[in-house]
């Protein structure tokens, strides 16, 4: 067991170099000018030779790598274009906005997703089955940017019930104080028990919330349902059967509890793609995180920043897999 | 007659496979309508030029006194800022999403395919590097590495169509390799090499052709996600550049005027929905067919 886990650590470690050599190639081999690229669409000569010196482009091709990873292990992912901050900073600033909508949808994903594909595998070919399979492929069919526009559309414009965007009301923005201890507004503003913020940021989470959640959710039943048909063919579920215990506990605790282990794994994967869902989405409900930092990054071209969040991502998201790796591995069936 | 026949079918059974794979993807009626709205789909790519109702409103030439008209008899989707027609326009795009779906599966398919039956088909040192790299690029989520290609590429259709083919091919590739790891031991490779057929020769002429059919299944499963990462690049500022009718970018300059106009988002997203959505339900199918646990005969 321990061998597995230092093995998979070893092999998340070197998947990690793969995936900072990837990014260090696109930024610095694959334009024909990595400086002026760096130094953005309106840089002055002076500027981009400026930059050609930052980012160490006299140096030979393994220097430069050396210092692309050791300015990566101390944070140091440069400064942006547009605001000449540093990248780090900035999504350190924006990071909880798009936990919080990140944690939301795999929450819903979990506890809708799950209980969804149980029911579709338990009433297989009956119509509950038909209807939440047409609704698991129907929402990963979705353009999310579009699903999102659409529950505007209707929540906002037409009904009038939902907020535009933005995670607070204007009016409350302005005139109470915004309690920032973690950055977490949901959680600071629960803590602090101001309630009026709280119920105001939840009221502002739903709209985005649901547009994020939909793929997860459809991700999970589809897996779950899978998962379970398959188990619910085993011969030890044919031997909880003949005991005659309830159907709903060979369903639940002996058929579930065995199609786990494929469904945090999806759930560990769609975490990731529900990270690049927020680029898509955040921008359409003024949401301040990194899903809007990089849509503003891509626009303006700053690629420093663009580059920053491809970094970040990526490595949550091996980091993601190594984690949901490790979990499987604790059910004795799969160790190795 | 009939002894031919039967001949036929024991000497070809992998025809005879698929055309009762075809049968039962035929029987589901779900299947049968997405079969048949694909089939349009093409159909409508091929001849947008010729059904648009106004092919001159598609792309640079305006309109600005129609400008922004709901749903009409007369503009059957509305029309846009500039008064063009979007009706027209959406057609259009079938073309376009399609067209670049295509080309970007099949780019990937160029990169992946090869390296998949050399890693399998020789095993050692050059596999290992090869599954390797494989390794690392499916450790992205593949739109994030897309949009990462497509923003040092530069803006443009077809650096988009490069940047998915680049995110996407090592899933091919590990397809192809674990079929050829199995085909490699099979008794005319080995009768191949004791002949001494050169090893490029077996790989490409003996290997590869007998790894294809699981990999043209995946790669058509893998259009609908194709078409809709082309959107979402686009949408994003990193696919199609104005005035082309490319759906993701028609939902993007919507985000402007769709509050007073619901059409300008609304007929290019369900284009894209049901397009992805067909594609998607029959790639569910073929799996379905083609995997004997799940086959409802």
């Amino acid at each position: 067991m321990i061998r597995f886990i230092v093995r998979r650590l070893f092999l998340g470690g070197v998947v990690l170099l793969g995936v900072i050599l990837i990014t260090f190639f696109l930024a610095r081999v694959v334009p024909s000018d990595p400086a002026a690229k760096w130094a953005g669409p309106r840089a002055t000569p002076a500027q981009i030779v400026q930059a050609r010196l930052e980012l160490g482009l006299d140096k030979p091709l393994p220097a430069q790598f050396y210092k692309y990873l050791t300015d990566l292990l101390q944070g140091n992912l440069g400064h942006s274009l547009r605001t000449r901050q540093p990248i780090s900073q900035e999504l350190k600033a924006s990071l909880p906005a798009t936990v919080e909508l990140v944690l939301l949808s795999t929450l819903a994903a979990v506890l809708i997703g799950i209980p969804l594909g149980v029911i579709s595998a338990k009433r297989k070919n009956e119509m509950v089955d038909h209807i939440s399979r047409l609704f698991s492929v129907g929402v990963v069919s979705l353009p999310t940017f579009w699903i999102g526009l659409i529950l505007q559309l209707v929540f906002f414009r037409i009904l009038g019930i939902m907020p535009m965007g933005g995670q607070l009301s204007t009016h409350l923005r302005l005139t109470m104080e915004i309690p920032k201890i973690t950055g977490f507004l949901t959680f600071d503003t629960l803590i602090t028990g101001n309630f009026v913020l709280f119920l105001n940021a939840i009221w502002h989470l739903i709209l985005p919330g649901i547009t994020i959640a939909l793929y997860p959710i459809g991700l999970v039943a589809r897996m779950t349902r899978s998962a379970l048909l398959e188990i619910l063919n085993e011969d030890y579920i044919t031997a909880a059967r003949s005991y005659g215990l309830a159907e709903r506990t060979v369903l639940w605790a002996y058929a579930l509890k065995n199609s786990l282990g494929p469904t945090s794994t999806v759930v560990a994967l769609s975490i990731g793609y529900t990270l690049v869902n927020t680029f898509l989405t955040e921008t359409i409900f003024a949401w301040p995180g990194i899903g809007s930092y990089i849509a503003t990054a891509v626009i303006g071209l700053d690629y420093p920043a663009i580059m920053g969040v491809t970094i970040f991502s990526a490595l949550s998201y091996v980091v993601l897999n190594l984690i949901a790796d490790i979990v499987v591995a604790l059910d004795p069936r799969v160790r190795v | 007659m009939s002894v031919l026949r039967s001949y036929f079918n024991k000497s070809r059974p992998a025809l005879k496979e698929l055309r009762f794979s075809f049968h039962l993807l035929n029987k589901n009626r779900l299947q049968r309508v997405s079969l048949i709205i694909i089939v349009v789909l093409f159909l409508i790519a091929i001849f947008a030029p010729f059904i648009a109702p106004y092919p001159h409103l598609i792309m640079r030439e305006t309109n600005p006194v129609d400008r922004l008209q709901p749903p009409s008899a007369r503009y059957w989707f509305g029309t846009d800022e500039l008064g063009r027609d979007l009706f027209s326009r959406v057609l259009y795009g079938t073309r376009i999403s399609l067209q670049t779906a295509l080309i970007a599966v099949a780019l990937a398919l160029l990169i992946g395919v090869p390296l998949g039956a050399v890693a399998g088909a020789v095993s050692g040192f050059l596999d290992e590097v090869i599954m390797r790299i494989t390794d690392i690029f499916l450790s992205f989520p593949p739109l994030l590495l897309a949009i990462a290609i497509a923003a040092f590429l530069g803006p443009t259709l077809e650096n988009a169509m490069l940047a998915i083919a680049i995110s996407w091919w090592p899933w091919y590739t590990r397809l192809i390799r674990g079929q050829a790891v199995s085909i490699r031991e099979r008794q005319f490779v080995r009768a191949a090499r004791a002949i001494g057929t050169s090893s490029t020769r077996i790989i490409f002429q003996h290997i590869l052709p007998n790894c294809m059919a699981p990999v043209i299944v995946q790669a058509s499963m893998d259009l609908g996600g194709v078409i809709l990462t082309i959107a979402a690049l686009s949408f994003l500022g990193l696919g199609a550049q104005p005035p082309t009718p490319e759906w993701g970018l028609l939902i993007s300059t919507s985000r402007t005027y769709f509050l007073n106009a619901w059409w300008y988002s609304t007929f290019p997203g369900l284009a894209i929905f049901l397009t992805v959505l067909v594609f998607n339900l029959m790639g569910d199918g073929i799996r379905e067919v083609l995997d004997p646990r799940t086959r409802k005969v």
